[in-house]
């Protein structure tokens, strides 16, 4: 097999990590509190500027900096869920994607008024591994098992602790889990607080690859909603192989077309799947 | 209040005439022609089909348009057409699967989604023809040309006062149509509007064709007017939530909602970048952004359902006050 495509597919495979860890996020804030946060790409912009600002002009060590824009984009989250989702929450869903469409444009503009648009980077250059003839970057290595530790860590969250097993409960229905005393208010803060900290953990990834621009998030927003909703609606599973079915897609069409070709060929699979099979390739017949 | 109409109308047969500086009339001919966009996708979007894609109409209506007029000199009189039928047959090719399986809110508005961005990533791919993200600009001709659909300011705004009249005159049809009456039902519960014999994929398309042609007419006369077209301005997601934005800003169940969302959006735009210049670039957007995010949670009506309301109420009272005295 051609070398390239070899190594093509294999970013492919280290880009679906990240690109899993997002739709899980997002898929935890779709599934729990049935809001498409049309912005959570935009959340992830945050947390690099935020990781780009501290190390460049406060010298801020990465790692720190990683943890901090973590916590930060998790508050965010939270602010998302008590400023715009909670006072509209009774009103028609479409309403929800709309205001957190006002918050893209808010955040998008709000990055080009602080930063500009110009591309900024961390300025740091992670060394690149060669195995056998295949060149990989250690950057993406590390995003992609960072990636698989933060999936695992939740999913042992959302299976151990007495909130996260009532996350799940809430998922699967909210009138009755309101009768068995659980305060459907705190879990939808710490969802969206979860959904934010995944947003920055990806936003840690993402800022090692990546220059960071204030239209980034359009590059990856449209795709992680696509992930979500073909791997279905609350399975985690579904949404971590869509993820590396979308990499895929997108790392080898790119590498015989163009990678614009191989989004049009990953965007149409997505609305070819949404008819074939809405629930999602391993969601159940709701 | 029905003798001031008129006046209106003959209001608006003026700014050519006005001694107001060729800015101000492009303001207000950008005005009229997204005006008409705007109030092409309410035709659909107040029984809520929320398109995100209509960012796609745009795109292939401006685009078919300006490419057969680049590559092969045919007319806009025929391109324009022909734009508009790539556009609905686009249109029917997503409706009638999103209508036959029942995707709505959620999943409707993310189809429509991805199909604007296939649309946008599609141009941008095709670059030797398109010119790709730099944008094109249609071949000039000196103005007044009929044949080239390539005029000064002053013929322009007539140009965009009549489609924007057409415009208003479709929506009114739509308003009171049998349609209007399917589609609220269908809007309600579509399977009971399915039960009491609705032929909801039907009526369906009809709004979305509707909405979908006249969105492509409405791009491609703005990539006439501007004479220069881009991917990222004429198709794609920013486009597409503008479009949304501005209809529901100004109120998508009134006639004339999603006008004062296009006075609204494009003047504060125009204002808030002569106020801040270039020095602070994102700051206009900014504070639409917060706008908006404040308009969807407390006036998702918007602005003209708002004044609507109110004006209904005031009526009411004042029936009843004369009753109850």
């Amino acid at each position: 097999m051609d070398i390239f495509l070899v190594e093509a597919i294999v970013n492919g495979l280290l880009l679906g990590g990240v690109l899993a860890l997002l739709a899980l996020g997002l898929n935890l804030i779709f599934g729990v509190i049935d809001v498409v946060w049309i912005a959570y790409a935009e959340l992830v912009m945050c947390g690099m500027y935020a990781i780009y600002w501290l190390h460049t002009y406060y010298g801020v060590p990465l790692p720190a900096a990683a943890v901090i824009a973590v916590l930060f984009v998790a508050l965010l989250g939270v602010l998302v869920h008590k400023l715009i989702i909670a006072p509209i929450l009774g009103s028609a869903p479409i309403n929800q994607l709309l205001a957190t469409g006002g918050l893209l444009f808010f955040l998008q503009s709000f990055a080009t008024l602080l930063f500009g648009a110009d591309f900024r980077n961390v300025g740091l250059r992670l060394p690149i591994i060669e195995v056998g003839e295949i060149f990989v970057s250690f950057a993406r290595l590390l995003a992609f098992g960072v990636a698989l530790v933060g999936m695992v860590g939740l999913w042992l969250f959302l299976k151990r602790t007495y909130i996260g097993i009532a996350i799940r409960a809430i998922a699967q229905d909210r009138e009755v889990m309101i009768l068995m005393g659980v305060d459907p208010q705190r879990v939808y803060l710490v969802t969206s607080a979860i959904g934010g900290g995944l947003a920055g953990l990806a936003a840690a990834l993402l800022v090692l690859q990546y220059d960071v621009h204030p239209s980034i998030g359009l590059s990856f927003g449209p795709i992680t909603f696509m992930i979500c909703v073909l791997g279905g609606l609350g399975s985690m599973i579904g949404g971590f192989v869509a993820a590396f079915i979308m990499s895929q897609i997108i790392a080898i069409g790119g590498f015989y077309t163009s990678i614009e070709l191989s989004y049009v060929l990953a965007f149409l699979l997505f609305i070819v799947m949404i008819f074939v099979r809405p629930q999602g390739i391993f969601g159940g017949r709701s | 209040m029905k003798a001031g109409w008129p006046l209106l109308g003959a209001a608006l047969l003026l700014p050519p005439f006005l001694p107001i500086s060729d800015y101000t009339l492009h303001i207000i001919i950008l005005v009229l022609l997204w005006a008409f966009v705007y109030t092409s996708w309410t035709i659909m979007g107040r029984f809520g089909l929320v398109s995100l894609g209509h960012g796609a109409f745009l795109g292939l209506g401006t685009y078919v348009t300006a490419l057969l007029w680049n590559h092969y000199g045919l007319t806009p009189w025929a391109g324009i057409p022909l734009g508009v039928v790539v556009a609905v047959a686009v249109a029917l090719v997503i409706g009638y699967p999103c209508s036959r399986l029942k995707v709505v809110g959620h999943y409707f508005a993310l189809v429509t989604l991805a199909l604007t961005e296939v649309v946008r990533l599609s141009i941008v791919a095709w670059r030797d023809v398109t010119g790709g993200s730099l944008g094109m600009t249609p071949n000039a001709v000196p103005p007044e040309s009929i044949v080239a659909l390539q005029f000064t300011k002053f013929t322009w705004y007539w140009v965009a006062l009549g489609v924007w009249a057409l415009g208003l005159v479709v929506w009114h049809r739509v308003d009171r149509s049998m349609t209007r009456s399917a589609m609220d039902a269908i809007a309600d519960d579509e399977t009971a509007a399915a039960a009491v014999g609705i032929n909801v994929t039907l009526q369906k398309l009809l709004v979305t064709t509707v909405s979908a042609a006249l969105t492509a007419f409405g791009g491609a006369l703005i990539g006439q007017y501007q004479m220069y077209i881009n991917p990222d301005t004429m198709a794609g997601v920013g486009v597409s939530l503008q479009i949304v934005f501005a209809a529901i800003s100004g109120g998508m169940y009134v006639i004339l909602g999603p006008t004062v969302g296009a006075i609204l959006t494009i003047v504060l735009q125009e204002f808030l970048r002569v106020l801040f210049g270039t020095r602070c670039i994102g700051a206009a957007a900014t504070i639409y952004g917060i706008m908006l995010i404040v308009f969807i949670i407390f006036m998702p009506a918007g602005i003209c359902g708002v004044i609507v309301a109110r004006m209904r109420k005031r009526r009411a009272v004042a029936a009843a006050a004369p009753a109850a005295g």
